[in-house]
């Protein structure tokens, strides 16, 4: 074996500001080691828009014909739901990403080492926002293939996907709570996001909420994937959009609030 | 009490811990002085891993009091992550990523500098015989490679104090024997190391001073030596081919034993401390065992080890499975290969 003389790791007596630049320094280097990954294994993005992907075909060519829609085609009622799906879903990824480092140890490691306590999990919504994003992306490319087409101009087009993306880190919040509480990968796998399932297709996702039964009606109606696609579906291609996006911006801050600190206390007692 | 504390590495004052019914640790000593490897003895769910976690930050106490390089990991747990190393159970790397990467990573989160990080990785690949891997994905290292990256990582800020959970768990001989010279050379350079096994063997060949955890106590400590002086003299051990017969084995060898012979149910093997009796206790062991025509297998008179003191200490061999932990998958030693030549005791 080589001795070797190397530099010492910098001792700090860290103020506030110093903190801060450390924790943003920090949350980069873990999103970019999340990044590295997936560009390494493109099959997490693959199987992230196939998915999504084939859901657009199967609802735009079978069942889509059954689905009469007031007032517009269905691939345009179609497609705002579809992403809002696609967001909510990438928030799998958080959550078996978080529950694999937590099982092997990394998160151990990570937490007896003197960085930021914070950046694990910055990092990782970082990283998991930027492939969420690549996702919706890819997904509008699609729509646009199978005739889709954003009518309410380009400011409103992009405040639909930016609101998308808000609405997938806000559920990405939730399954970084449940990653790391349930800690055991096999098990996030199986049912740690079975509760996204009712939630979205419970919803204007894919059908109006009107064809539902009425005991039905009463929860697709008042729950919050529903004002989150009504409102990027009225961006995506008009109408009254002021109510949905205001009850959907409180719903948002509403699971912040509630998730993103269970989150970290999740994550800080790791065991 | 704090100057009691001056040249220790590491220093546990009745340390408690409690996870729901199971009392993982109740009231744990320990002193390690700088410099000098700690060995940490016990089966799975002795407290082992409780107390490294305590020690590293990631877990908290419920009681007593534990130092690393004079920081309270409670009240000070950031200077404490400044000066320590932790390599735990399973290789904590991200398999995705280059063995360079990795540790270049690990370096960035310790602060340095990207030109730093990348020599400081360069080092440790030398260090640890990775530099032809360095490029390739971790996922493609063998196990011992994988153990290895991680140790590097762990060296990575260059602690003061390094804490090894059961460093071999899993590993072939060979790769084992390998880490055996990473942490000799490592303590040599002046490393405090605490090293946690259920590996009698390990330990005795590392460490300076050993203490011997079971269900959360400390039982015994000392140097391998004066641990397996405390059950003095010699060992007289054979393998009994057919199971039906261990019982008379046992009961023709057992007025030459010290305390009860000890079976291991797996192997057939039979031991029976016969104290400084040695050679005459061999005699009288062929003897009893012909007389009561009971075929042995590699019959032998040897010195104590430290699985006969484990036994002795606590009636229960440490392969032997404790209280539930929070162990991730199951490790059991490959049961010793038996003794080669074949001897009847006729």
């Amino acid at each position: 074996m080589t001795a070797v003389a190397a530099p010492q790791a910098a001792p700090s007596a860290p103020d506030l500001a110093t903190r801060a630049r450390w924790a943003t320094i920090d949350t980069l280097t873990i999103t970019r080691r999340n990044l590295i990954v997936w560009y390494r294994v493109p099959a997490y993005i693959f199987f992230s828009v196939v998915q999504p992907v084939i859901f657009v075909l199967l609802f735009r060519y079978v069942f889509g014909g059954a689905i009469p829609i007031q007032g517009t085609s269905y691939v345009q009622f179609l497609l705002p739901g579809i992403i809002g799906q696609t967001a909510a879903f990438a928030s799998f990824g958080t959550a078996i990403a978080l529950a694999q480092e937590l099982q092997k140890g990394v998160i151990d490691r990570l937490r007896s080492m003197p960085m930021a306590r914070s950046a694990v999990l910055a990092g990782r919504l970082v990283a998991d926002t930027v492939r969420m994003l690549i996702t919706i992306l890819i997904i509008v490319a699609v729509g646009y293939l199978v005739g889709f087409r954003f009518t309410n101009g380009i400011v409103p087009a992009i405040a639909m996907i930016v609101l998308a993306t808000v609405f997938g880190l806000a559920i990405c919040c939730i399954a970084a709570f449940t990653g790391l509480a349930i800690g055991d990968e096999e098990s996030v796998q199986s049912f740690g996001l079975i509760w996204l399932f009712p939630l979205t297709f419970v919803s204007s996702a894919f059908v109006p909420i009107e064809t539902m039964p009425g005991w039905l009606q009463a929860f697709a109606n008042n729950q919050p994937v529903t004002f989150v696609i009504g409102a990027m579906r009225s961006l995506a291609i008009g109408g009254p959009v002021t109510a949905n996006l205001l009850k959907s911006i409180a719903w948002l801050i509403a699971i912040f609030v509630v998730f993103a600190p269970l989150a970290v206390r999740a994550y800080k007692r790791a065991a | 009490m704090a100057q009691a504390g001056a040249g220790q590495a590491i220093l546990v004052e009745a340390l408690t811990k409690t996870f729901g019914e199971v009392r993982a640790l109740r009231g744990i000593d320990l002193a390690v002085p700088r410099g000098t490897v700690l060995g940490v003895l016990g089966p799975n769910g002795a407290g082992k891993t409780t107390a490294v976690r305590i020690l590293t930050t990631l877990l908290l106490p419920d009681g007593g009091r534990a130092v690393v390089e004079g920081r309270d990991v409670v009240r000070e747990p950031a200077a404490v992550r400044r000066v320590i190393g932790l390599s735990g159970q399973s290789a904590a790397i991200q398999e995705e990523l280059t063995g360079k990467e990795n540790l270049e990573i690990i370096g960035r989160l310790y602060h340095l500098s990207w030109p730093r990080a990348r020599a400081r990785a360069a080092d440790l690949l030398v260090q640890f015989d990775l530099v032809d891997a360095a490029d390739r994905q971790a996922k493609t290292y063998s196990g011992g490679m994988q153990r290895r990256l991680d140790l590097a990582a762990s060296l990575v800020g260059q602690p003061k104090v390094l804490f090894l959970d059961e460093p071999t768990t899993g590993l072939d001989p060979r790769s084992r024997l390998g880490m055996w010279d990473v942490i000799r050379a490592l303590a040599a350079g002046g490393t405090t190391v605490l090293l946690a096994t259920q590996y009698l063997d390990e330990a005795d060949e590392l460490a300076d001073t050993i203490v011997v955890f079971d269900h959360g106590l400390v039982i015994a400590k000392g140097t391998a030596e004066e641990l397996k002086g405390q059950i003095g003299g010699d060992v007289l051990e054979f393998a009994v081919p057919d199971r039906g017969r261990v019982g008379d084995a046992v009961a023709a060898v057992k007025p030459l034993s010290e305390g009860e012979p000890h079976v291991d149910a797996d192997t057939g093997m039979v031991s029976v401390g016969v104290g400084g009796r040695g050679s005459e206790a061999l005699i009288e062991a062929v003897r009893g065992l012909d007389a009561a025509g009971v075929v042995t297998r590699g019959l032998a008179l040897r010195r104590p080890s430290l699985d006969d003191v484990f036994l002795a200490l606590t009636g229960h061999a440490t392969e032997e499975d404790g209280q539930p932990g929070r162990k991730r998958r199951s490790r059991r030693q490959a049961p010793a290969p038996a003794a080669d030549q074949n001897r009847r005791a006729s």
